[in-house]
């Protein structure tokens, strides 16, 4: 790059909230031209770093510089005149109004002051598309469109304001390779025009497939940056975790006991068209598939949360209806589904209620509740999982992603269920915590729990699976042991150029 | 996404869309068939007439649901307007058009009241209106002493008795404020912004909208339209009574909920809102002249009020499970 002075400049910023020294004197350059990747545990203070940047929470201590000018960003609204934009992982769209509107909401062209000129008001969007060679209909409701679809319009929305430096906060989380795909080209087309851009994300894989640089937090401070030929992604855990990870998957081979659960030819609308399956006693077996191939229904078709169309479930050799998702709990199912957020946490509740949610009914006498009872039990599986929080009065909302999903975790745990269904138990989940939730499932394999994995990272399907399913359409089209599954035959068989009928 | 079988989507979609319409258009087919005299222009004027007093409190209401909030106050409000109207005009010696005025603006305070507490009190919707409901309804008592307030003259009168071109003077306020506030909604900069608080209220702020301002206007404007209800049902009874407009908020809510508005914010619309509310008024008339019992009427009305909600749910709740749901999730 042509440019001398980098775009944004931090200099010893430092950020405290109460108890916590989120950003400690951190300082650090980004220049047009480039994509810096922001990487770090939750927790580490990436996320406070980049509502300094943005203006969201004010400087305790440092300073900011903009193309080598001081400013101070006290609100999102002044970082956007000065053409900084945040994506964040939680998309900021309206889904009520209309892609063209999101895009120039709060600054729609006007006549005569007060009166929207609809036609010049679309026509930019559409202009702001093509640019950007994203081809989503202007007048569509977001509510309509995919999250891939929502992901892209927000990065249309933020480069219409003329961005000129752009923070990804996990964009690909909620995306398909394909769609990763599409994003990656944007992204490196954007560093190309001179947008400086910081990418933040889980995924080190996507981190040096993408990036020119890394940058590594770990507790509020800056632990080391450079390009990223410097670094190996070994190396990089290593910072983050601040120790060294043995292992990304660790896994104990287990014995496959009898057959829990089998699931004969469930149907339900186009979803899911006919699957069978049979989970095992200490089996962890690993659903793969594109989005939307229908691996999420089919976890809630069998947790009794959709009615089943068509089909047969057995448990324990026994045939079973299964209604609701009460009548799921009371024979043994549990689901930690995919949205921890909306439907798997009650998230301005304390960990004690998250944990404890489900045992109300088992543990009460006379219809009172026995709360001695149910502290002692959470109070055991909180430490067993290693959830780290304050007190069992903390909520839930103020833990880290990897430590809510031990919650929920932990919720399942006390009712001690036959099968356990987890969808992307990992997804936001930083990597020293993601590897703890591996561990403890196989551990719960191991004392005889089948295990459904619903994952859309290979590498997780790979390591920690016995048996790996793959979805594709509403159907399961084929099944992998765990010594003949490889990356490449795993999308094979989700994009349809493979089929192994499964023997069911 | 989904390329199969596309008739019954548009169907069901085409439904989803003006389902309130389908609705009110059942209930008029029915009633025309059981009630010969139901479908003469005398009696549709009565209709729309009748229709008039909640169609325009429904209209403020629609933009305090829009933005997902609500306004508890539109009756009380209703009431201290016409009474303060009322009393200014007659016994205060203002005359009939500055009474008017003040009755109008004293509304629209209410509604600035409410969206001060709102807005800068942090009082959710629900509770600030209620509290505003209970001022309102307490002034109004305490100005008219409990009495009503009559000798009121024709200027006044007019505005609920006289007609123009055959339709009642009520009706050409309710159109106009209709078209204003339509065009309002779907043509203006604070119409989008409207919708985009409803739909989510931190975003919309962080795109730079002022949306305390935004609230001020709606809730404003939600107290001057409960006020022209209030006036216009004090011209059509000559006098000011203290007590007019209890259940009025009940009966705008119903018309905007009705009307394809979303108590979640974020949805609704005039037109809709208008035909809920004369889905109200044509209940009340096609009982009435099928000489139902008003108390069995409250019934009837209850059951209509849910199943229309319920079937508008079903139609949209098959269209999500189907087809919009499907590429969210894994």
């Amino acid at each position: 790059m042509t440019e001398n002075i980098p775009r944004l400049r931090l200099e010893h910023v430092s950020k405290a909230f109460p108890g916590v020294q989120a950003v400690n004197d951190v300082s650090l350059e980004v220049w047009g031209g480039e994509i810096l990747a922001l990487v770090g545990e939750n927790g580490a203070g990436k996320s406070t770093l980049m509502n300094l940047i943005n203006g969201v929470v004010p400087l305790d201590s440092g300073k900011i510089y903009l193309d080598g000018q001081p400013v101070t960003m006290d609100s999102p609204r002044r970082a956007l005149e000065l053409g900084i934009t945040m994506i964040h992982q939680e998309l900021a769209l309206i889904p009520q109004l209309t892609v063209g509107q999101n895009i120039f909401l709060g600054r729609e062209p006007r006549r005569w002051r007060f009166w929207i000129d609809w036609k010049r008001l679309y026509a930019q969007a559409q202009a702001e598309l093509d640019r950007l060679g994203i081809d989503v209909p202007v007048q569509a409701r977001v509510a309509d469109l995919s999250i891939a679809q929502r992901q892209l319009v927000e990065i249309a929305k933020a480069l219409s304001y003329n961005a000129r430096l752009i923070a990804l906060d996990e964009p690909t989380s909620a995306l398909t390779e394909r769609e990763t795909e599409t994003l990656f080209r944007l992204v490196r087309a954007l560093r190309d025009q001179g947008v400086a851009l910081i990418y933040i994300s889980h995924r080190l894989e996507e981190v040096f497939e993408l990036a020119d640089r890394i940058a590594v937090m770990r507790d509020g401070q800056l632990v080391a940056v450079g390009p990223v030929q410097a670094f190996t992604p070994a190396e990089v855990v290593r910072l983050m975790v601040g120790r060294e990870l043995t292992e990304f998957f660790p896994k104990v081979p287990t014995q496959r006991g009898e057959p829990v659960l089998r699931a004969i030819n469930l149907r339900a609308g186009r979803e899911v068209q006919g699957v069978s399956l049979e989970l095992y006693r200490g089996e962890i077996v690993g659903l793969a598939g594109l989005v939307g191939a229908g691996r999420t229904n089919l976890a809630r078709l069998l947790f009794g949360a959709d009615r089943l169309e068509a089909g047969e479930i057995w448990m324990d050799g026994r045939r079973v209806e299964i209604r609701s998702p009460r009548d799921a709990i009371r024979l043994g199912i549990g689901l930690v589904p995919e949205d921890r957020k909306s439907q798997g946490l009650f998230l301005g509740q304390s960990v004690r209620f998250n944990a404890g949610a489900g045992l109300l009914e088992r543990l009460s006498r006379l219809g009172f509740i026995d709360f001695r009872r149910i502290n002692q039990t959470i109070k055991a599986i909180i430490e067993r999982l290693r959830v780290r929080t304050p007190s069992l009065n903390q909520r839930v909302r103020n833990l880290s992603g990897g430590n809510q999903q031990k919650v929920v975790i932990s919720r399942w745990l006390a009712l001690n269920p036959k099968v356990l269904i987890l969808d992307e138990p990992t997804r936001g989940v930083d990597v020293g915590a993601k590897a703890e939730i591996h561990a403890l499932m196989s551990e719960l394999a191991a004392q005889g729990m089948a295990i459904l994995m619903i994952s859309s990272e290979l590498p997780e399907i790979l390591g920690v699976s016995d048996r790996i399913l793959v979805m594709r359409e509403g159907r399961i089209v084929a099944e992998f042991s765990r010594e003949e599954a490889t990356q490449d035959l795993i999308m094979q068989a989700a994009t349809g150029q493979l089929e192994r009928r499964v023997a069911a | 996404m989904n390329s199969s079988s596309n008739h019954a989507p548009q169907l069901s979609e085409f439904l989803r869309r003006n389902s309130t319409y389908v609705i009110l258009l059942a209930i008029v087919l029915g009633f025309a068939v059981l009630a010969p005299e139901f479908l003469t222009v005398n009696n549709l004027l009565t209709v729309a007439l009748q229709s008039t007093l909640v169609a325009l409190a429904a209209i403020g209401m629609t933009l305090a649901i829009i933005t997902g909030g609500i306004d508890l106050s539109v009756g009380s409000v209703a009431a201290l307007s016409g009474a303060l109207a009322a009393g200014l005009a007659t016994r205060g010696g203002l005359g009939t058009y500055p009474g008017l005025l003040i009755g109008l603006m004293a509304g629209a305070g209410m509604g600035l009241l409410n969206a001060v507490m709102i807005v800068w009190g942090r009082i959710p919707p629900f509770v600030a209106t209620l509290a505003s409901m209970a001022i309102a309804r307490g002034l109004t008592l305490v100005y008219t002493q409990g009495r009503p307030i009559a000798g009121l003259d024709r200027a006044f009168t007019f505005w609920g008795s006289e007609s123009l071109l055959g339709v009642p003077m009520p009706v050409w306020v309710l159109l106009v404020v209709a078209v204003l506030v339509h065009l309002l909604l779907s043509q203006t900069a604070l119409g989008l912004h409207i919708y985009a608080i409803g739909g989510g209220e931190e975003t919309t702020r962080l795109a730079g909208v002022n949306v305390g301002v935004v609230k001020v206007c709606v809730y404003v404007i939600s107290g001057a339209t409960a006020a022209l209800s209030g006036l216009i049902l004090t011209a059509r009874l000559w006098s000011a009574q203290p007590n007019i407009g209890v259940g009025l908020e009940l009966d705008a809510i119903a018309a905007a909920v009705l009307g394809g508005s979303s108590l979640a914010g974020g949805v609704g619309g005039i037109p809709g809102t208008l035909a809920g509310a004369f889905i109200i008024g044509v209940l009340s008339n096609g009982l009435n002249l099928l000489e139902v019992p008003s108390y069995n009427q409250q019934v009837i009305k209850g059951l209509v009020f849910i199943l229309a909600v319920m079937l508008d749910y079903f139609i949209k709740q098959r269209r999500t499970v189907r087809t919009r749901r499907a590429p969210l999730a894994g």
